[in-house]
């Protein structure tokens, strides 16, 4: 049996259009419902599903990355604008959306291993932790912790309509759900990196607006985590140390900048500070250029 | 917590985390060497006298799959149950080859493609994730693939052996299994590379067919194999 079938496959497959149409069929048929025919459509079908998950979760990790950015951009209006608590609270709104979406991230990984989807979901993760840890320290100047950030991120069930969406039918109506995100420490470690170059950021905005303080605070701050990250050195994985080159970047732009206000600060008056500082961040830039 | 309080503990997570990679690469090492004298084994049936004494090879090898056992028993004590992705790396290649391992002794002995089943059944793991150390479903595939190299090798050497039927049987069966990977949607990935290359296997076998077709080798074979079975 076995030889007839392979002249049978190799006919098909060199000549497609030989005459012998009827017995190719045959042969195809008896081909469809073999055992190893039967075991390749179970794989179709769980290859599929697994591929879908995963595009449905690189999906949702795109959306929160978007909205986590936009968030952070929103949060930098607090150096200029005079209504800081209205700001935060609008921050707050905007990253319980992003929670929402992260929830969902959660209902997809529900009963899987998180791990094997990671890939899909790292980035998106990482721009919330940059998100949610800038907030925090602008609301307490002080860095948040993973734990903190995973408490955040325990859902409970609520009675809105998405859900019953999102939720296959019969475990939903059973008992009420919990769903639950953990950041792992390298995607929590890598969004803290990207958090300084925000802080860095705040840091030359402010100098900007005649705000002499904050630019002290964050420099302290920034040292502090960058001997966090010395500390870790080479122990975590190769991204992390990739980070703390740019980390050094920014830490010394921010001393620089608090050089700058120390040396000059008492000898020009105020209002010209800011036009000071420019050109001074602008040589900065130049030297980053070169390096 | 202080900043610095912060990044100590995480730095005892990430060491703690090293370490268990450094077990899970010490066993791994010795599952390679397994392996290696499986493939050892094996190989010996391309050799023109290996033909006759392939079920004692057979036998060796399934001998062998029993240390493979015992290592990958203690592989799955490495490591929390639960993060059997995180550390997937480390064994997916030698996973894979043991795959293909387990595969061809089954092709040799019974001529049917091992089910997934079975794979797990011999080496001792589990066929679905939800309980414990389980094979993935790629890593099976990619096995089933490299299975199909070597067969299109087999069919060369066993026709330089004298043995004019097998490759009429290799053909059906890698024929058998291209019309299956067909069905799959491959992603772009290391599995889909792979599969790339089973056109060419399938082109070997055919090409072994042909030649015997046209010196009238294979009609002998046909019937002599139809009569086997």
């Amino acid at each position: 049996m076995s030889g007839k079938e392979g002249t049978g496959g190799f006919r098909k497959r060199k000549h497609d259009n030989f005459p012998h149409g009827n017995r190719r069929e045959e042969n195809d048929n008896c081909n469809s419902s073999s055992a190893v025919i039967l075991s390749f459509k179970s794989f179709q079908l769980e290859l599929d599903t697994k591929h879908d998950k995963y595009e449905r979760l690189v999906k949702l990790s795109r959306d929160i990355t978007i909205e986590s950015k936009r968030t952070i951009f929103f949060l930098h209006r607090i150096t200029s604008a005079p209504n800081g608590e209205e700001i935060l609270m609008e921050s707050e709104t905007k990253l319980d959306f992003v929670r929402q979406k992260i929830k969902q991230v959660a209902q997809e990984l529900m009963g899987e291993d998180m791990y094997q989807f990671h890939r899909a979901i790292s980035p998106g993760l990482q721009e919330y932790v940059e998100a949610v840890s800038f907030q925090y320290f602008i609301k307490t100047r002080s860095l948040i912790s993973i734990e903190e950030i995973n408490k955040q991120l325990i859902f409970a069930e609520d009675n809105k309509e998405e859900e019953t969406k999102v939720l296959s039918s019969d475990s939903h109506n059973k008992q009420p759900h919990i769903w639950s995100l953990k950041v792992t420490p390298v995607d929590y470690l890598l969004g803290v990196a990207d958090l300084t170059g925000e802080l860095m950021r705040m840091c030359i905005n402010s100098v900007g607006n005649g705000d002499i303080d904050t630019p002290f605070e964050l420099s302290q701050f920034l040292r502090q985590i960058y001997d966090g990250f010395s500390y870790i050195g080479n122990t975590g994985p190769y991204e992390v140390s990739k980070k703390l080159y740019t980390l050094k970047q920014s830490l010394a732009k921010v001393e620089n900048a608090c050089y700058t206000l120390k040396v000059r600060g008492s000898e020009i008056p105020k209002h010209m500070l800011a036009d000071v500082f420019s050109t001074k961040t602008e040589i900065i830039d130049q030297e980053d250029g070169l390096s | 917590m202080s900043v610095s309080e912060m990044f100590i503990t995480l730095q005892g997570v990430l060491t703690a985390d090293q370490d268990i990679r450094e077990e899970i690469r010490k066993v791994v090492q010795t599952l390679e060497q397994t392996a290696r004298e499986i493939l050892t084994v094996l190989q010996g049936v391309h050799q023109g006298s290996g033909f006759q004494d392939i079920p004692k090879k057979c036998q060796k090898a399934r001998e062998h799959f029993a240390t493979v056992r015992t290592q990958l028993a203690s592989l799955k004590v490495k490591f929390p149950v639960d993060q059997y992705y995180r550390f997937h790396e480390h064994w997916r290649f030698v996973l894979q080859r043991l795959v293909f391992l387990a595969a061809f002794v089954v092709y040799l002995e019974t001529e049917n493609l091992v089910t997934r089943e079975a794979v797990t059944e011999i080496l001792g793991i589990e066929a679905e994730r939800e309980r414990g150390f389980h094979l993935d479903i790629e890593d099976y595939l990619s096995g089933v693939l490299t299975l199909a190299s070597e067969l299109s090798r087999l069919a060369v050497n066993s026709v330089t052996a004298g043995d004019y039927s097998r490759p009429l049987r290799i053909s059906a069966f890698i024929n058998e299994l291209d019309s299956g990977f067909r069905l799959l949607n491959l992603k772009n990935d290391s599995l889909r590379k792979r599969y790339d290359g089973l056109k060419y296997d399938v082109k070997k076998i055919e090409e072994v067919v042909y030649d015997l077709s046209i010196r009238g080798l294979n009609k002998e074979a046909t019937t002599g194999a139809g009569g086997e079975k």
